[in-house]
């Protein structure tokens, strides 16, 4: 009798758990909708803000989020798949530096986002940056030793690197030993082992790996903090050394730093929804790569 | 007594996997032209061996390799031999038939292409001629555009004998070729063997003793990573010297 009904004492309280989240996920998303809805309209989402930021739209701000996660993928990408590579195709499982090189992964994949965002504007902005500028005017004229899309593109490539690394890493050992081995017996070397079979078979992988770290990059806003965001720019970035807007940014200055906060409300949940949406976009498309990814014929 | 030449000769031949001694001091001579069969229980070091002819075993950790292997007087273990070389040489038949997922004629051209080969004339003739020595030709002749993975597994374990012939070997090692297969394409893939001894020299791994019988010229025994008895087919099947090989042949255990 007590077992019965410890039992069913123990399966309220988890299903209950359950649901809360649930209820959390649809509470988030029907607060966001409701009041962002009504916002939503085509001019929002290919206008300027203007009157103060009161009105108008995010159109910077989405194509700032665009450029910063693709100049963000052609250098986090390559650097994640090819250390992937050297993980599992070079590196004894046993040795020193790849242990060192998995701890490092991991360690970064923990470091929390403002100390990327703190070491960009350390590093990049003032040490990388100021030093171009020394070294191609004297330092006179401020041009790269300030915030702007690369730094903070770089910034971010650092942050989602672990996400990259991992997710090659797994396609790569996905690829069966048996058409490795198949190449090798043939006489072809390792390195064209890798690039004609390796790479080919584990490009859905790559793909993944790169949609990942898109969607965790346009979600966070602390690395790009002090490394290159703007607070409101007329005009849309031309040049690697311009600032730019970001959608989480611009939700966190709406909300924060604005002089009229209640009259922007709509604008924020506008923003945040259009946010939400490119990322479910994202994950939904990695989740279908790696599907397709899990059933291919390989046998 | 026919005239014979000695293509592959190991010589007190020892492999260790970390600690575990895996053949030990194996000398035996393989002749040119001919079908020698190796067989023995599971883990008698059989495809050990055979993976040792090629080198395949370099790319497992914490393998150790002493004595030496001469293939056409030259030692394979040398410190200034390439592999690479050697491998093209030397092709190998997997247990498991293991086509690129890739078409049926890039799984043939891709040997000649990673050899810096690149007109398509050339390429068209290699592969022509390799799925017709493996006698897949007829069959696939007019869908060399199909993946190799869409075809049967007698075909497709054909298909990566073509794969290897289109390198131009001397040798062909074939670790169970058959043994995934349905008796049918299992006697297509025999007979091929036949046919192809008139060119290449082939070492064959197999745990049917009938397919041994039927196949091979000369067989070796082997047990416990041991070489206990090798002879002409014919004398292992007939009148084996050795206790423990008449009993494995027999039946009696393994």
């Amino acid at each position: 009798m007590k077992n019965k009904v410890l039992g069913i004492t123990i399966s309220t309280i988890t299903a209950l758990s359950a649901t809360m989240i649930v209820l959390s996920v649809i509470a988030i998303m029907a607060e966001i909708v409701i009041g962002g809805w009504s916002t939503m309209t085509w001019e929002f989402l290919t206008a300027a803000p203007k009157g103060g930021m009161t009105e108008g739209g995010i159109f910077p701000a989405i194509i700032g989020t665009f450029l910063l996660v693709i100049i963000m993928s052609m250098v986090g990408v390559p650097i994640g798949t090819i250390t992937a590579i050297y993980l599992s195709e070079y590196a004894s499982s046993m040795s020193k530096l790849a242990r060192t090189i998995r701890f490092a992964v991991n360690t970064l994949a923990g470091v929390p986002a403002i100390v990327f965002g703190l070491f960009g504007l350390g590093f990049f902005v003032q040490f990388v940056g100021s030093g171009i500028d020394n070294v191609t005017n004297g330092g006179v004229k401020l041009q790269w030793g300030q915030p702007n899309i690369l730094w903070a593109s770089l910034t971010m490539a650092l942050l989602t690197l672990p996400v990259v690394i991992v997710s090659v890493e797994e396609a790569i050992k996905n690829v069966p030993r048996e058409l490795r081995e198949a190449s090798l017996a043939l006489g072809a070397t390792k390195l064209q082992t890798i690039v004609k079979i390796v790479l080919p078979n584990s490009i859905t992988g790559i793909l993944t790996g790169g949609i990942l770290a898109v969607s965790r990059g346009a979600g966070e806003v602390a690395p790009i903090l002090f490394t290159g965001a703007a607070y409101f720019l007329p005009h849309l970035p031309n040049a690697l050394s311009d600032q730019f807007m970001e959608l989480g940014y611009h939700i966190y200055i709406m909300s924060t730093q604005s002089p009229d906060v209640e009259a922007t409300r709509g604008i924020q949940y506008a923003t945040t929804l259009v946010l939400l949406l490119l990322t479910f976009l994202l994950n939904f498309s990695a989740i279908f790569l790696r599907y397709k990814l899990r059933t291919r014929a390989f046998r | 007594m026919e005239q014979t030449t000695t293509k592959i000769s190991t010589s007190q031949l020892n492999l260790y996997y970390g600690e575990k001694h895996a053949i030990k001091d194996i000398s035996l001579t393989i002749q040119s032209n001919k079908v020698t069969a190796l067989i023995g229980p599971s883990g008698c070091g059989k495809s050990t061996f055979l993976r040792s002819l090629n080198r395949m075993n370099d790319l497992i950790d914490n393998v150790r390799i002493t004595g030496t292997v001469t293939i056409d007087d030259v030692n394979i273990y040398d410190m200034n031999i390439d592999v690479v070389e050697l491998r093209k040489k030397v092709g190998m038949i997997f247990q498991k038939s293991n086509p690129f997922p890739k078409s049926i004629y890039e799984n043939v051209a891709y040997g000649p292409r990673i050899n810096g080969i690149k007109e398509k004339i050339m390429l068209d003739e290699i592969v022509e001629k390799s799925l017709h020595q493996a006698a897949l030709w007829d069959e696939v002749k007019d869908e060399l555009h199909k993946s190799g993975l869409a075809l049967s597994g007698g075909q497709q374990q054909r298909l990566c004998i073509a794969r290897a012939l289109a390198v131009n070997p001397d040798v062909l090692l074939m670790d169970e070729p058959a043994s995934a297969l349905d008796p049918i394409s299992t006697t297509k893939i025999e007979e091929l063997m036949y046919d192809l001894k008139q060119h290449y020299t082939i070492v064959i791994v197999t745990h049917n003793m009938q397919q041994a019988a039927r196949v091979s010229d000369c067989t070796a025994f082997f047990y416990m990573g041991e070489l206990i008895e090798y002879d002409a087919t014919k004398t292992i099947f007939t009148m084996p010297k050795k206790k423990q090989t008449e009993d494995y042949i027999t039946g009696r255990f393994g």
